[in-house]
């Protein structure tokens, strides 16, 4: 009887690990664009440079990758294009932090322009 | 401060972060094939197509001074097409060409090389195609120009005459 229980508790164990393992590879595949199709991720793709690539995420997966070792991997080879996020980067960071700067200097400019006035 | 001259240290100011704006604003967000020029060529050892107890090592590659790798396949139609560019660079200009012979069959490879040619020094055999991932590569034909290990040139597609002469230029 411990031992049907224990071999029960296992399957359900291990069957949890593989859907988080599957889960974690969707994700991977659904970030990462097929260059080689229009408009689709490798997830959705079955073309050969698709099929590849997903051997490839899961073989490293396997290997102890982690999701962003991955990433910096397919981003080192094919550039920020093949990833549909991804992330933040110098470039992005400037987009995004530019117009605040810009909106700083001049809200101080106006605010000092009024200060004058008053006096 | 002279008011003057705030008004000109604010115009500068203004200017560089605008032009900062627009170059990134303009920066590529294609697909890049030129990725891995410049980069080390990545490492891998693959088994030789003519003798399974001979490897193609990525450190022998490395060793060379000047190299072209080139990713090619029987069923691949454009790899036919340039494969005349390729036997000329190996007879006429005795350049250095090693294969990666991309999801092949060994036999239909080899019946290939018999029918075309085989303009190849040492051909390393990537059957799940990883090596070629491994480069940047996302089909064939594609040849890469290595220099001292380093990629310093790569062509997407079948070689043709700019491409010969690129490669010639890069060898001198």
């Amino acid at each position: 009887m411990k031992k049907f229980i224990l071999t029960i508790i296992f399957f359900i164990l291990s069957s949890n690990v593989f859907s988080a393992n599957e889960e974690l590879k969707n994700k991977i595949y659904k970030n990462i664009r097929c260059i080689v199709c229009q408009g689709q991720s490798i997830y959705e793709s079955n073309s050969d440079f698709a099929i590849d690539l997903k051997k490839l995420i899961s073989k490293k997966l396997d290997n102890g990758e982690n999701e962003k070792q991955i990433y910096d991997f397919l981003i080192s080879r094919y550039g920020d294009w093949i990833v549909y996020n991804p992330g933040l980067n110098f470039n992005s960071l400037v987009l995004w932090l530019l117009p605040l700067i810009i909106f700083i200097i001049g809200g101080f400019l106006i605010f000092r322009l009024n200060n004058k006035k008053k006096k | 401060m002279n008011n003057k001259y705030k008004i000109i240290i604010l115009g500068i100011t203004i200017v560089i972060i605008f032009i900062l704006f627009l170059r990134v604003l303009n920066s590529n967000k294609t697909y890049q094939p030129n990725q891995m020029i410049g980069k080390k060529i990545p490492e891998f050892i693959l088994e030789d197509l003519f003798n399974k107890n001979t490897k193609l090592d990525s450190n022998v590659l490395s060793g060379k001074d000047f190299a072209v790798l080139n990713i090619w396949a029987s069923w691949c139609i454009p790899c036919r097409i340039e494969h005349p560019f390729l036997m000329d660079l190996k007879d006429k200009n005795r350049i250095n060409i090693i294969g990666l012979n991309y999801k092949d069959e060994n036999g239909n490879a080899k019946n290939f090389l018999k029918k075309y040619g085989n303009p190849y020094s040492s051909i390393g055999v990537d059957k799940k195609g990883e090596v070629a991932i491994q480069l940047g590569a996302y089909g064939v034909p594609e040849t890469y120009v290595l220099k001292k290990g380093k990629i310093v040139f790569k062509h997407i597609g079948p070689l043709n005459e700019d491409a010969v002469n690129k490669i010639l230029q890069l060898k001198k």
